[in-house]
Formats: structure tokens, sequence, C-alpha cells
């Protein structure tokens, strides 16, 4: 096969440009493709990278479990993975189990420490959302045990070491 | 107060004035908020950013930090405003490009400084002189926890504060300084000790242009990790480790003036020299040269400036400063005219 630009030397470079959502063929020689490489740009940003890292957890989920959508934004999974950012405060808590590892790996913790929101007032009345909703000790240790699980797939034993010790903290206040 | 107000202001970050200056421009705290139970501004509908952004105007307005500060809504504002409040370290370049629902406020000396809409719904900085993490944070966090009163910010004990990109949730902090190390670049010292920065969990980058390049020889130095570490540890890792910048920063200047201290006296006054009689000028030669004159200053070797109006004239010499300045726009060639003028006049 010739080069489609230049017609004269043997095309060892074969690309598929996409453009306006048609896509064309192209086979270049090596000394064209290196012109046309400078109008090349490689789309890679935070996005692809946390996209990357979050993808060896969406392989071990990949057996069964459907892929969640968060009820209160309407956010994918495949949203979050496309854009590297979250839709709302609740999708958290909808891709728990897909984010874990990923913060693990940008931060080196799944725990929070530091400021927090004075506690809410005393009176009932006051609404409270899901997240805040993941305080009360119940829910927290749910949340606890279904990490330890994931944990131990996922064979995190030093980060499942550390979720056992406060499971038995939360079960001995109780 | 007005935008335009600014224009022959100097923020109070730039005044040269706080601890180290010499070394360290400035330091910078800033925290990422959520409202909760909203979407984050990417994933929101117009109307509901525009809900949003009335919901931090009125408690903007109630807020007692931020009395007298400038509201700076999005609608109705030129490119070049935009441009003009990124080059003051005021906003991002993300929020500068955004369309409507967006906002910025000003404290009245430029202190704090909120941005309203950009990847969070609330971003908060403090900006203070010198080396000074500690006194900015003080302030931030008293702005933050009063707003909150009218502001429930999105929350999780497990994750702590929620941001839209997973890379800032935790604390939402960010806590950075900005250092003028030209003798750690001349003794070409500096690679080793920006190696040694990012091995401990930190960012260091150049200020202006991106990767390695650092024109004028400005370096930020910022944390990454946000998740699993308090406010406090973060300051003090950032704290511990500016200061040794600095102390190497100090040796080398004191290497370079016992050892050449003709060499690099004629680098400077040269420096000063094309800056007072240059008639065109681009703004990268203007930074090159006005941080070996900031070095002449804060060495004791240039008397007759003040570190404050160097450090004002860094600003002051960008495209947008200078149409500001003129009360027009400017080609980029008549840009070249107008920032020489202005050295030689403040030179």
């Amino acid at each position: 096969m010739t080069c489609d630009l230049c017609g004269s030397h043997e095309a060892t470079v074969h690309l598929t440009e996409i453009i306006d959502d048609e896509s064309r063929e192209l086979h270049l020689c090596e000394t064209c493709a290196r012109e046309k490489g400078t109008g090349i740009t490689q789309p890679f940003g935070l996005a692809d990278l946390l996209a990357g890292l979050a993808d060896f957890t969406t392989q071990q989920e990949a057996e069964g479990k459907p892929k969640p959508k968060c009820p209160s934004c309407g956010m994918t999974y495949e949203d979050f993975r496309k854009l590297g950012k979250l839709g709302c405060g609740e999708c958290y808590e909808t891709f728990h189990r897909f984010l874990g590892a990923l913060l693990k790996r940008i931060h080196g913790s799944t725990q929070h420490v530091g400021k927090a929101p004075p506690a809410p007032p005393a009176a009932p009345a006051k609404k409270t959302t899901p997240a805040r909703k993941a305080a009360a000790p119940s829910q927290k240790l749910a949340d606890l045990k279904a990490k330890l699980k994931q944990a131990i797939e996922a064979e995190d034993f030093e980060e499942a070491a550390s979720l056992r010790d406060k499971i038995r903290a939360l079960e001995a206040k109780a | 107060m007005t935008l335009n107000d600014l224009v022959h202001q100097t923020g109070e970050w730039l005044k040269g004035t706080g601890p180290k200056g010499e070394i360290v421009i400035s330091s910078r705290v800033r925290l990422a908020r959520n409202l909760e139970g909203q979407p984050f501004p990417h994933w929101a509908a117009p109307l509901k950013r525009q809900e949003i952004l009335k919901q931090v105007e009125a408690a903007v307005a109630g807020s007692s930090y931020l009395a007298g500060s400038l509201f700076i809504k999005w609608t109705g504002l030129t490119e070049l405003d935009r441009l003009f409040l990124v080059e003051r370290h005021l906003i991002s370049r993300e929020l500068a490009a955004g369309k409507n629902e967006k906002a910025a406020v000003i404290g009245d000396r430029e202190i704090v400084a909120l941005m309203v809409n950009e990847e969070d719904h609330l971003r908060l900085q403090v900006l203070q002189s010198g080396f000074n993490l500690r006194e900015a944070w003080a302030v931030l966090n008293q702005v933050e926890a009063e707003l909150e009163t009218k502001l429930p910010y999105a929350f999780s004990p497990d994750w702590g504060y929620l941001t839209a990109c997973p890379t800032n949730v935790g604390t939402g902090m960010r806590s950075s300084c900005m250092l003028h190390l030209p003798s750690l670049v001349m003794t070409k010292q500096i690679n080793r000790v920006l190696h040694a920065i990012t091995k401990l969990g930190l960012t260091a980058r150049g200020l202006y242009g991106e990767g390695t390049e650092a024109a004028g020889n400005f370096f930020q130095i910022s944390n990454q990790v946000s998740l699993g570490i308090s406010e406090e540890e973060i300051l003090d890792n950032l704290d511990r480790l500016v200061g040794q910048v600095i102390e190497q920063e100090e040796a080398a200047r004191k290497a370079l003036l016992s050892q050449s201290r003709q060499a690099l006296e004629d680098r400077i006054w040269r420096a000063y020299g094309t800056l007072k009689s240059a008639h065109l000028i681009t703004s990268s030669e203007t930074v090159e040269l006005l941080s070996l004159v900031r070095l002449g200053v804060d060495l004791g070797l240039i008397t007759s400036l003040d570190r404050g109006r160097v450090n004002q004239l860094f600003i002051q010499i960008q495209p947008a400063h200078l149409q500001k300045l003129e009360g027009r726009a400017l080609t980029p060639s008549e840009r070249d005219a107008r920032r020489a003028q202005l050295l030689r006049e403040s030179l």
C-alpha cells in the first residue's frame, strides 16, 4: 500500500481520524506521518488517569453486579470514568465500591481526618442527608463491614486490618 | 470598590512585608467546598447553578469577613477583566474561561478571594505576604466557618468534604508557597531540590509556563494529598519543607556573593540597565530581567527600589494589566512599548 499523501512511499503508519463523528482512515509513509504528526494531539488528562486507576476495580466487579447509577443526580459509573469527576455528594455513596481503591491510590488513605462541620443541632426536625446519615453507628458499622469484605477481596490486608480494628472499636461502644 | 479600583491598588500579599519576604513571595491556602444536596457545577443544569450562585451571594452579603468585598458576576464581564483577575492571582484560568453562572468574590485588600461554580461550588482562598501559611489558614478557617452557618457543606464522616474531583476530597485543602529561587537556579541546584520535594509527596512547579520551565525563577510548592491527613499536618509538612528550601536558597545566595560577587553584580546591573532603557520589551524578557533586579534588591545591591514595588511590577507588566492601565485594548507590539514605558518610569 502506498502513502495517501505523497503517493510514492510505502505506507507504514495507519491512522483513524475522527472529525465531527466521521471517521476516516489514513495510510501514511513515515515521512508524511511525521509531518502530519505535528497536528495530532493525544487528549490525555486527569480524567484518563483517574479512569485508568479506577479500572482495576471495574475488572474485579465485571463478573456480575450491575453498574450503579446515582439516584440523586443520575450520574452513571461510565459518566464518572469519562469525566473523572463525580456528579454530586451522593455519588460518593453510589460509587462507594469503586472509589475506595481509587482514593487509596491517590491519597494513600480512605479515611478523612481533620476539620468537620459542627455537630448538627439536637432538634430532630433538621433534615439529614444520606452523607450525614452514614454517621449513624449502625450504618457506619455496615459500611465498614462492606469495606472490609472489599479489602479482603482486593487482598489489601493492611487496609483490612485497620478496618477490622475500627469495627471492633465500634462494636465495643455499642 | 469596583474592579477598576484594583488597577492602581497593590494587593496585600504583594507588599513583600511578610516573613522571609526576600524569598517567599506569598503563602496561599485554599479550600474546596460544595453545597449539601446539590449537583456539582459541571453536572448541574444552568438554572441549578444560578440557584447556587444566588445562595452564595446571600451568604456572602451576610458575612462579616467579606463586608466590603467585591462580588463579580460573570454575566456581562469582559474577557479582559477576567484575564486581569487571573493575572492578579485572584481566580483560576478555569474560572476565567467559564461562561455564565460563575462569580468571584474579592476581599477589599485582596487577601480573601472566593470562586463560585468553578470545579466546585466554592473555592475559598487566602493569600498572605511572605512565608505565612499559619496566618493564611487562621483567616480562611474563620471565613469558611462563618459561611457554613448559611451554606451547609457536603460532607461525609469517612471521606470528609466532598468535591467534584476525587483528588481534592477530604480536607479539600491545597496549600502553597510561591518562592523566588534565582540562586538555586544559577548554581544549578534547583533540579536536585525540586526532585527531593516531589519525592516527599509535595508538588513543585514553575509559576509561569508548564513543566520544568520556570520563567523568572518562581516556583510554587504545594501539597497534593488531601485525604487521611489533617489540615494541621498538611501545613506542618509544607512549613518544614519550604523552610528547608529557604535555607538552601539563602546558602546559595551567600555562596554567590562570596565566590562570584562581581559576576553577579554585573548580571544584576545589566538587567536593571536593560529594563531602565528598553523601548520595546516582551513579558518573558521582562520577567527574566526583573527576577535579577529583585535579587539585587533582596541582596541590598540595589537600594533605590523596594521589594513591594518590584513585586507589583511583575503583576503590572502582564497583558491585561497594561491594557487596564492604558484604558484601551492594545496589540502585542503596543503592549511591548507600553510595558517598556512603565518599566522606565518605575525603575
